[in-house]
């Protein structure tokens, strides 16, 4: 019997499922590797302390940023962006404003095949300008951390939104009123929320936002 | 063998896996532009998102590289170099370091001469975040599904749909930029540096737009308007940060 042919996006899903798995065995037993190689066995008590400090909210987090994140970066862009990381400060933004350029809807195929070339080639140049860092680590490292530069990094991701929000606020007015309202509430007046918290806010903002969408879309009003 | 948190064998290590994530991206970029040819994307449109792609992502990934350089000072280069290149994100890898130093009653600021201390260090950030690593492979396909048929059954709702995650998203972003700007009610202006800072992006940006609008020979501006005004935004930050602190 003939086989059927994949279509692109099924062809998508299995390479994507292939390097996944592989490449989730290849971090997660890099730990182990390293003990081998230095006859080393980790601390357990700390090894505990630190990942109950830190599991519980990241894998709690990174279960919802999976929903929010994967329609919105396409099956290909999904499966390089959760290996690469630096999902919202990098690959998010990245994928977004190659789509807008180009004109093209996230879940089309044109949408899929420009989200997966744009994230494709910052995890490339990440990579590449890392490894250059690596290499060059010493010169480097007074200049990246001086006193003049530190502000410009500290700041890197309202530089990025303050650009990226004037193309999205203005195409869509009406409908990005209620979320940022509740948003900058939010923000300013629960301390709780900063820096290190935005990345669970971003699920709120999303499902807040869907079901205001979902709203003004039954009456009619987008 | 001997250990060193600079040890060659780490490099080497750390540098197989690393190629290992390139081809990744290599094998995923040469399918999608494959495809692209195949069902009619024009080749200036392909090349463009290549290039703004790329200029868009100099400025985060030297902010990434700080990064490494602070971590470097107690887990040596191999380490963050792995770390920030694969799976987490600048703010989670710093918080997972710190945390798994202050349970071996470490800090940043001393380098780890135990190799026990620095293999419980490097599993507490590999574990701390691995949920989307694993998941994503068994999960994609089926929420890609479920949109798809949300989208069969209602086109216009999926459109709105979609434009409503990246707001929600920016929303999101936008709402941490203000966190601290009560503050300057008593007097810290420093709250009002991150607002600054988006303001001139966003001017910028606009700007950008106007005049790729309005004049045929800056419509390239349009391409790169994201990367100027992060760029932009960034530098302002300088000055910015000077004047409010």
């Amino acid at each position: 019997m003939k086989k059927e042919k994949l279509t692109y996006l099924e062809s998508v899903h299995r390479d994507g499922r292939i390097w996944g798995i592989a490449l989730c065995l290849v971090i997660l037993l890099f730990p182990v590797a390293v003990c081998i190689v230095f006859g080393a066995v980790p601390q357990w008590n700390a090894l505990l302390k630190g990942a109950i400090a830190v599991m519980p909210m990241y894998w709690a987090v990174g279960i919802v940023e999976m929903f929010t994140y994967v329609p919105m970066l396409g099956a290909g862009g999904a499966y390089l962006s959760f290996v690469t990381g630096n999902i919202s400060n990098l690959k998010l933004p990245c994928a977004i404003d190659a789509m807008e350029r180009a004109n093209v809807k996230a879940s089309s195929e044109e949408g899929e095949i420009i989200s997966t070339i744009s994230i494709a080639v910052s995890s490339i140049v990440t990579t590449v300008i890392i490894i250059i860092g690596v290499i060059l680590i010493a010169p480097l490292t007074p200049i990246l951390e001086s006193e003049v530069l530190t502000p410009a990094f500290e700041q890197m991701l309202p530089a990025l939104f303050g650009g990226l929000a004037v193309v999205f606020v203005s195409k869509n007015a009406k409908l990005s009123v209620a979320p940022i309202i509740l948003m900058l509430a939010l923000f300013i007046f629960v301390p709780a929320l900063n820096k290190s918290t935005v990345g669970i806010m971003v699920p709120v903002g999303v499902i807040f936002t869907i079901i205001v969408a979902r709203i003004m879309y039954k009456k009619g009003l987008l | 063998m001997d250990f060193s948190v600079n040890s060659p064998i780490l490099f080497v290590m750390v540098g197989i896996v690393i190629a290992f994530v390139l081809a990744q991206s290599v094998y995923f970029l040469i399918r999608a532009v494959k495809r692209a040819k195949e069902i009619g994307i024009a080749k200036e449109i392909v090349n463009k998102t290549i290039s703004t792609a790329a200029i868009f992502t100099i400025a985060p990934a030297v902010a990434i590289l700080v990064g490494v350089a602070t971590l470097s000072k107690s887990l040596g280069i191999a380490l963050p170099w792995l770390r920030l290149s694969v799976v987490g994100s600048l703010s989670y890898e710093s918080i997972a370091a710190n945390s798994a130093l202050e349970a071996l009653g470490l800090n940043t600021a001393t380098q780890i001469t135990d190799p026990a201390a620095f293999v419980t260090v490097l599993s507490v950030m590999t574990i701390g975040i691995a949920i989307g690593l694993i998941l994503v492979p068994f999960c994609t396909k089926k929420i890609q599904g479920g949109i798809k048929n949300m989208e069969k059954r209602d086109k216009k709702w999926g459109e709105i749909f979609n434009n409503a995650m990246f707001l929600g998203m920016i929303s999101a972003f936008l709402g941490y930029v203000f966190c601290d700007v009560s503050n300057a009610f008593s007097g810290d202006f420093v709250g009002l540096i991150p607002v600054c800072v988006m303001a001139v992006s966003a001017v910028v940006m606009a700007i950008c737009g106007l005049c790729a609008m309005k004049v045929k020979a800056m419509k390239w501006m349009n391409d790169y308007a994201l990367p100027i005004s992060l760029i932009c935004g960034m530098a302002a930050a300088i000055p910015i940060t000077g004047w409010l602190s």
